[in-house]
């Protein structure tokens, strides 16, 4: 669908018409290549040095990386990434789609219910975060709540046990995100074809399965921008951890995005701190650009 | 970073400057402490410039700080403190304060290993505002009651009424499992222990056989053997919901600094009656001191540096110094105030300040800062906090502590 | 948008369970998405004593709006006991110039790289969505050296900045993806009969824009009103955001804690962001459902 080469003006002005494009682009790039790709470069140059409080530009090589390695506490943030990625993504689109669904078939306060499952969404979890905390702290929160009902065994103490606190920024994470996947999915539900549908009801196809032929793979695209904007948050996830464990119990719940602030930032090893980024970046970089790639260019092709 | 700029020049008569303080006392008491110094400085015709974030115990505030120097635009004054000090030093950017320093007499007024952490090359380049004392023990006497239980002086004693606590159905120990509140009962632990001087080997000069020692192993069983005393959802837990189980009686006591008193306070309980404060167990040999203080950035105008200095000679003038501890609930750093007006654990406190400064036993707090750089006590946090947490047994604890802070320094 | 559902509507017993099985979820739902707010608001309105001595998360004995008013006039934020008051209207002042700006560059950026696409086009705007991954703690440092280069660290124009370049990978994305939607032999028509590159722009795209624009207004007032890391980082005494005045009320480390204040003060900084979903919610759900999301 290129328009490349369709430029018909002839001196000054088609010449300006023909490279508007690009001046208008300029400012964008440039704000690109200086504030991403140039800030990314000095972040690289920066872990191959020995900056501490502030930076320090001598190079000092792999040292940086090597001790990355080495370290625990960055292992567990990585694991953590993974996990909380995974399960929050999928979460995300399974509750969203299904919100979507439930929502699509004519119900009354729709309009109220959809509000009630985007606010989160609105919100900082700067705003949130403390009473967050306190729902999920087995002593104040939602277990003291269910045992004061009389249900004496009900156990949920997630919060505070170092092998399950990364699954309460998950439980967090999805309530703050459903919303807006319910409502990508219920935009992309609204703008399906309804002859295809009464098509197949028509052919006997029973409502279910006509969602789970036709519609679900119809909305690949919508699958695509909420796994997008998904791990987007995903991986800057920071607030999240901050005000819900500060990383704890230990350091269990930590994740890349606070391991490397946690560093650089309050213990003075820059250099260190901007090693762990590179890495992140290099890791995240490996797994969304084959998908972006393969999205697009299927797109292209269909 | 070029940072030309004229260097507190004297010029004599006074001429009206700002200053803009990067500090994170931002709740009610705090802040009324601050507004103190603000208030004496305007009457001196300067204006305060405040610039205040909280979070973290101060870790959100260095992130701002340390982009503002970046910038080249470092506020005038931030609350730093501790060995971090001379990393600024190292930077080049600080102001010198030694002409405010000898009109004043500070080397006089401030205990030696006081002013040793704010000099940087022998010269003032910082100010000292207060005293906390780390190793409190906050008791509720009415749960010790009702438990027939004693308060302990000793770890003895100490595992003794826990126990009795336990069997009358209340929490013995109120804990908040945040890192630092980790690492404040940890550091008591260790010097209770193993006295001043191993203390200061292992959590000031982070040698590497002292963490690895048979001492630091009996530390470390000790600090988890206290969780048994604690309740399980303690992980995550603020300090002042912790003071708070103390004051409502549903635990027996609480190990944390002297700020803990506001919360008391606050909730209109009296000290000597409603709940006690005494060093830890094994401790009341040894302060544990965290001294909060200002660091002074190069000013580039003339005003400006009449400002920053006045804003430096008032910080530790009896005044101000009086007024802001009472409010703070800490202590003043300048020796020799009168004590009249302080409420009973701060006369003790002030006693004890002086005692231990004499007797070798006044150290500073590697939880609160004061005695090891951010990245070694960064380590040290770490290996606390996953020992406490998860099965590691304390010899490797011990083990690790060494390696990490060797691969932190 | 015509009403348009799938759903059966004759009344067997079937239908009936089935109506109800789905109300349940969705009310179930509704629980999960309410009761952190609600705590919140039970919270504010909670006298201190009623907070020391009940549990967090339990019904208040009686209700009391003090809170309130002083979180948003008396609470002291440092030396200043002027509440969040004036720290609203410094979000205020860096949010509309930033949202506007941000909004109109992802315009003119989408319809580039929709409508006007040239060799490497495609490239440059993956390059831009890769940009939308760097973890925004990795450019605090190099930011802070090229505002201080610029002269606008610690002001508020820096943030607008700051604020601006951050957002335009996703504007872009929105108004790319939106004008995709909208036929090619418009633009080709147009420029047939001789429209240039603003003119098709002025009088075609734009006027059909409205939907995305209110996406895209919606996104990016959210996301600039409630960061706080380019808050605390880059404002200066006196350009701090609500934010970070809410963060040094809640956060505060040694100090006695206010829990109705800080809750009550949340919920203020909250409520500009609340209100635009409340209010807007319905043309953000016709923006996205009007082609943002076609891709």
């Amino acid at each position: 669908m290129s328009n490349e080469g369709r430029q018909t003006g002839r001196g000054f002005a088609g010449s300006l018409q023909r490279y508007l494009p690009g001046i208008v682009l300029s400012p964008t790039i440039l704000a690109a290549v200086v504030f991403i790709y140039g800030f990314i470069m000095w972040t690289a140059w920066i872990s191959l040095t020995e900056s501490g409080l502030l930076p320090r530009y001598k190079l000092a090589g792999f040292l940086q990386y090597v001790k990355l390695f080495q370290n625990d506490r960055w292992w567990v943030a990585s694991r953590n990434l993974a996990i909380f990625g995974t399960l929050f993504i999928f979460f995300c689109v399974v509750f969203g789609l299904i919100l979507a669904i439930l929502l699509d078939q004519r119900i009354r306060v729709e309009g109220a219910l959809r509000t009630i499952y985007l606010y989160p969404m609105a919100l900082s979890f700067i705003v949130t975060g403390t009473a967050w905390r306190w729902m999920l702290n087995p002593g104040l929160g939602l277990e003291r709540l269910v045992r004061e009902m009389g249900f004496t065994s009900f156990t949920f103490d997630w919060l505070v046990n170092s092998k399950m606190s990364i699954y309460t920024i998950v439980i967090a994470g999805v309530w703050q995100s459903t919303g807006f996947v319910m409502a990508l999915f219920l935009a992309g539900l609204r703008g399906i074809d309804d002859s295809i549908i009464k098509a197949a009801q028509v052919d006997g196809a029973s409502l279910p399965k006509v969602y789970w032929r036709i519609i679900i793979p119809s909305m690949r695209p919508v699958f695509f921008s909420a796994v997008i904007i998904m791990s987007h948050i995903a991986i800057k996830s920071f607030d999240l951890v901050m005000v819900l464990t500060r990383g704890g119990p230990g350091y269990s719940s930590d994740l890349p995005a606070t391991f490397m602030y946690t560093f650089a930032f309050t213990r003075n090893r820059l250099a260190f701190g901007a090693a762990s980024a590179i890495i992140m970046f290099m890791a995240v970089m490996s797994i969304i650009v084959p998908y972006l790639y393969s999205e697009l260019r299927m797109k292209r092709n269909g | 970073m070029a940072l030309a700029m004229v260097v507190f020049m004297s010029v004599p008569g006074a001429m009206a400057g700002e200053v803009e303080v990067l500090h994170w006392w931002t709740s009610g008491g705090e802040a009324k402490s601050v507004a103190v110094l603000k208030d004496l400085l305007e009457k001196e015709g300067h204006t305060w410039k405040d610039f205040a974030v909280a979070g973290g115990g101060g870790d959100t505030a260095m992130t701002v700080l340390r982009s503002r120097a970046v910038a080249g635009n470092p506020p005038t004054a931030a609350q730093v403190k501790g060995p971090q000090i001379q990393q600024w030093g190292d930077e080049g950017v600080l102001a010198d304060l030694g002409r405010v320093a000898r009109a004043e007499k500070w080397d006089d007024i401030i205990p030696g290993v006081v002013a040793q952490v704010m000099k940087y090359k022998g010269q003032y380049v910082a100010v000292p505002v207060n005293v906390h004392r780390i190793n409190w023990m906050w008791v509720n006497p009415a749960v010790f009651k009702k438990a027939g239980a004693t308060i302990p002086k000793t770890w003895a004693e100490l595992e003794e009424a826990a126990k009795k606590i336990q069997a009358a159905g209340m929490v013995p120990i109120a804990f908040g499992g945040q890192d630092w509140q980790e690492a404040t009962v940890f550091e008591s632990i260790v010097i209770g222990l193993g006295g001043a001087d191993f203390y200061r080997k292992a959590l000031m000069k982070a040698d590497p056989a002292a963490l690895n020692s048979p001492t630091m192993v009996k530390a470390f069983e000790r600090f988890k053997s206290l969780k048994q005393y604690t309740d399980k959802n303690a992980p995550g837990r603020d300090w002042n919901l912790a003071t708070a189980m103390v004051i409502k009686g549903e635990a027996g006591m609480q190990f944390m600094g002297d700020w803990a008193k506001g919360e008391f306070t606050a909730a209109g309980k009296k000290p000597g009656v409603d709940y006690l404060a005494l060093p830890m167990p094994d401790t009341d040999k040894y302060f544990l001191f965290n001294v909060d203080s200002f660091i002074f950035f190069k000013q580039r105008s003339v005003p400006a540096g009449q400002a920053a200095e006045a804003m430096a000679r008032l910080i530790l003038q009896p005044k101000f110094q009086e007024v802001f501890n009472i409010n703070k609930g800490s202590i003043p750093v300048r020796l020799g105030m009168p004590k009249k007006n302080f409420d009973a654990p701060a006369q003790m406190s002030m006693d004890d300040f002086v005692a231990t400064a004499a007797s070798g036993g006044l150290v500073p707090s590697m939880a609160h800062e004061m005695a090891v750089y951010p990245e070694v006590r960064g380590a040290i946090f770490d290996v606390v906090t996953n020992f406490y947490n998860s099965d590691m047994s304390a010899a490797d604890a011990a083990k690790r502590l060494a390696s990490e802070v060797a691969a932190a320094k | 948008m015509a009403e348009k559902s799938l759903a059966v509507v004759t009344r067997t017993p079937g239908v009936v369970a089935g109506r109800i099985f789905i109300y349940t979820l969705l009310g179930i739902a509704a629980v999960y998405f309410l009761l952190p707010f609600l705590v919140m608001v039970m919270t504010s309105v909670k006298t201190m004593e009623d907070i020391r001595m009940g549990t967090l998360i339990s019904l208040p004995r009686e209700i009391n709006f003090d809170a309130w008013g002083e979180a948003w006039s008396s609470a002291c934020i440092g030396v200043n006991c002027q509440g969040i008051r004036g720290y609203f209207f410094n979000s205020v002042k860096m949010v509309i110039p930033a949202v506007l700006i941000s909004t109109a560059f992802g315009a003119i950026n989408g319809y580039v790289f929709s409508k006007w696409r040239f060799k490497g086009s495609e490239l440059i705007f993956s390059l831009l969505l890769i940009g939308c991954f760097i973890p925004f703690q990795v450019i605090l440092l190099p930011m802070a050296l090229t505002l201080g280069a610029l002269g606008i660290a610690q002001s508020i124009n820096g943030l607008i900045l700051v604020h601006v370049v951050y957002g335009l990978a996703f504007t872009t994305l929105f108004f790319r993806n939106f004008y995709v939607s909208i036929p090619d032999d418009l633009v080709r028509a147009a420029r047939i009969d001789g429209a240039g590159f603003f003119r098709i722009f002025w009088r075609i795209i734009l006027p059909v824009s409205a939907p995305i624009i209110v996406v895209t207004v919606i996104w990016q007032t959210t996301q600039i009103w409630n960061d706080f890391l380019f808050g605390v980082v880059f404002s200066g005494g006196d350009s701090q955001p609500v934010t970070v005045a809410l963060n040094n009320l809640v956060n505060t480390s040694t100090g006695v804690k206010k829990y109705n204040v800080d809750m009550a003060a949340a919920i203020i900084a909250a409520s500009p962001t609340l209100l635009v979903y409340i209010l807007a919610g319905k043309y953000f759900l016709r923006g996205l459902t009007a082609g943002s999301i076609k891709g």
